[in-house]
């Protein structure tokens, strides 16, 4: 009994000293952000790593993703005769949820492993003591481009995934499904609100791609330098992004679509 | 440096493929193409009920969209709703006596405001007033009379 | 090579430094000097903390008690901006080369310079290939850190530490587990690189053979201490206990078999707490 109330007196400390850490390497890393601009080589890098990289799963999973959604929303709309909002339907949860939460999902399993791997290898390679000692800052070659390169990306991408998803709904409603191809675009279009959904999307991919990038870098940084070390930091930055993206989303879709 | 030069060319097509998403988004998904402010004019009318209507709501004349709700009201002096809305310009010969009601797009559609365009030979301009209106129809209401009127009949003819 | 046994004119001066990992004390007040110009040897059984001394010359680690002083400045009181100016004056080679593994090799010993100087490419591109031509590796300027093997990595290691010309160079381990001929090709570029360049040259080993041949000063550590310290001649001729075990290699001596723990009966008959 008193060892498990040890142990939870020491989980809970080292959670809160886990945050403490977290919350200086962010400010570390922010500290730097200025830093990265004046050299666009590192950055242009990252962007390669981190977005380009990540291209390509995003836009077949948002491709399905829109033509599924195309699919189910048809059978449930045709029952109350209202096939013509299916362009609505798909956009309207591509753009507000699907859009940024699938993506960034995919971005934490793609990029945010990848980034914590890297990081954390470097650790265990001494590649970033190594780094210190020929005083180079690691925070400015290593960790502040890459925290640059997941803030910009993700929102790209998830602006992909939202349009080429959209573009899948299309196909399916008016090529398998023989929907009107004007009931699709135009009720979207009266439907969907440029300032409500299309910028209140790309904020929550914005805070999303912070997230993430955040939490892989950290775990990267943060890992214990061994192979095994390095291997659960890995799981924990995609299971740690997942639960942020969830959470975060709830608190986001409260604050901005909670007042109609 | 033949790698580097690839990489860049593969982020260009990134950031652009990204933006052009945005793009896609807001304009071909999004209302923001539909209504620019600068080439629309303004009219109010007054409803006794206003339904479901929201801003942004469509107003469409013959069907035809043709502006949106940009604002609504609860005046407490005549205890009426104030509906503002925006026309697109291109429909600027609506007679002054239009007629403005609140319709239901299907049975469970959204409300729009629909315009009735009457006789008269002066028309509405920026700011102008749409004095004949049809409150909204509550489903709610017209079932209760349904069902009073039904009772009634009943009873009538039991008598 | 001269004998000196306490050289006057000392580039790194560590005096009664104390540090502790946790419970374990790593070191417990130990002075020591190493002299400008020569090879100094760090050895010590494993796990005595060697990595840590350097780590703490580096200005990467703080000590509990004591001073460290590199070119007559205290490491530990400096501020960080120059700290790194300091540490662009100190090569390290880490055991595991640290070469960073999405550069080529040209460019992991090109990084230094570019990130520290505002040299014209040209001129970079010299210094790095006359730097890589001195370990003997221009030829493998395109590779990838990942294609080389371990005393080659080590080599462009040395390489990139080298870049800056620095005043000193401290070297981990540079002799683990590389074949016979890698380990005296590494014996002879740290001799003649301390010569040529007129470097200071730390080296933390426990490769006694290697490490005395070129080396000329040796410093013993053991449990925390300084046990012993000479030329190689000198310690060859050690009388001490430690001296003698370390540099024949017997399992058991003054420097335990066992890694120290309490009384082997108690432990056994303990409850077993976990750790």
């Amino acid at each position: 009994m008193i060892n498990s109330l040890q142990h939870l007196g020491a989980y809970t400390r080292n959670s809160f000293s886990k945050v403490g850490r977290g919350t200086g390497f962010l400010l570390q890393t922010l500290s730097y952000l200025f830093s990265v601009v004046a050299r666009p080589r590192l950055l242009m890098a990252q962007l390669y790593s981190v977005g380009v990289l990540s291209f390509l799963i995003i836009t077949i999973s948002g491709l399905f993703v829109g033509m599924v959604l195309a699919l189910q929303g048809y059978y449930t709309l045709s029952a109350f005769g209202a096939e013509a909002s299916l362009g609505v339907m798909v956009a309207a949860s591509l753009v507000r949820e699907l859009g940024p939460v699938v993506s960034a999902l995919l971005f934490a399993g793609r990029a945010g492993s990848a980034l914590t791997a890297e990081i954390g290898l470097m650790k265990a390679t001494e590649q970033l003591s190594g780094m210190e000692m020929m005083a180079i800052d690691p925070f400015k070659r290593i960790i502040a481009p890459r925290f640059l390169a997941g803030c910009i990306s993700m929102p790209l991408l998830a602006a992909l995934f939202s349009a080429i998803g959209t573009l899948g709904g299309y196909m399916v409603g008016s090529g398998l499904l023989g929907l009107d191809d004007g009931a699709y675009w135009s009720q979207m279009q009266a439907k969907i609100d440029f300032q409500d959904d299309i910028i209140n999307g790309v904020i929550k991919s914005i805070v999303f791609g912070f997230v993430i990038t955040w939490i892989a870098l950290f775990e990267g940084y943060d890992s214990v330098p061994t192979s095994e070390g390095v291997s659960r930091s890995t799981t924990r930055t995609v299971v740690n992004s997942a639960f942020s993206i969830l959470g975060l989303d709830f608190i986001l879709t409260a604050l901005m679509f909670g007042d109609h | 440096m033949q790698p580097s030069r690839n990489q860049d060319t593969l982020v260009g097509l990134f950031v652009a493929a990204g933006i052009a998403g945005l793009f896609f988004l807001s304009l071909k998904v999004s209302n923001l193409s539909a209504f620019s402010q600068d080439e629309s004019y303004t009219i109010t009318a007054r409803f006794e009920n206003t339904g479901g209507l929201k801003v942004r709501s469509a107003v469409s004349a013959a069907g035809v969209k043709i502006g949106q709700v940009s604002d609504i009201y609860f005046d407490t002096k005549t205890y009426q709703a104030v509906v503002t809305m925006h026309i697109n310009q291109q429909y600027n010969t609506l007679p002054d006596d239009t007629t403005a009601s609140i319709f239901t797009s299907g049975l469970l559609g959204e409300q729009y405001v629909n315009l009735e365009p009457g006789g008269s030979d002066s028309y509405l301009t920026d700011n102008g007033k749409i004095d004949i209106t049809q409150p909204a129809i509550i489903l709610e209401k017209a079932i209760g009379q349904f069902l009073f009127k039904a009772a009634e009949e009943k009873g009538e003819s039991k008598e | 090579m001269d004998n000196n046994s306490l050289p006057s004119n000392n580039l790194v001066s560590i005096r009664n430094l104390s540090f502790s990992r946790g419970e374990k004390i790593i070191f417990n007040d130990i002075s020591l000097d190493l002299a400008r110009g020569k090879i100094t040897a760090i050895m010590g059984p494993s796990g005595t903390g060697k990595t840590t001394l350097l780590k703490l010359i580096g200005g990467q680690l703080r000590p509990d008690q004591g001073t460290i002083s590199v070119d007559n400045q205290n490491v530990h009181s400096l501020r960080r901006a120059d700290l790194y100016t300091l540490r662009k004056r100190i090569g390290m080679l880490f055991q595991s080369g640290a070469l960073l593994t999405d550069l080529t090799v040209f460019d992991n010993v090109a990084l230094p310079l570019r990130e520290h100087t505002q040299l014209p490419e040209a001129l970079i591109r010299t210094l790095v290939l006359m730097k890589l031509q001195a370990v003997g590796l221009r030829g493998a300027k395109e590779m990838m850190p990942n294609e080389l093997s371990g005393g080659m990595g080590r080599r462009i290691a040395l390489a990139r530490a080298i870049a800056l010309d620095p005043m000193m160079i401290m070297y981990d381990e540079p002799f683990t587990g590389q074949d016979p001929i890698s380990m005296g090709v590494l014996a002879h570029l740290i001799k003649s690189l301390n010569n040529t360049l007129g470097l200071t040259s730390i080296i933390v080993s426990h490769d006694v053979h290697e490490t005395s041949l070129i080396a000329d000063y040796m410093y013993l550590i053991a449990d925390g201490k300084i046990i012993d310290q000479g030329t190689p001649t000198e310690m060859h001729q050690s009388s001490s206990a430690w001296t003698t075990q370390f540099l024949t290699g017997a399992a058991d001596g003054p420097v335990h078999f066992h890694y120290p723990a309490k009384n082997y009966l108690d432990d056994l008959l303990s409850s077993g707490k976990r750790y």
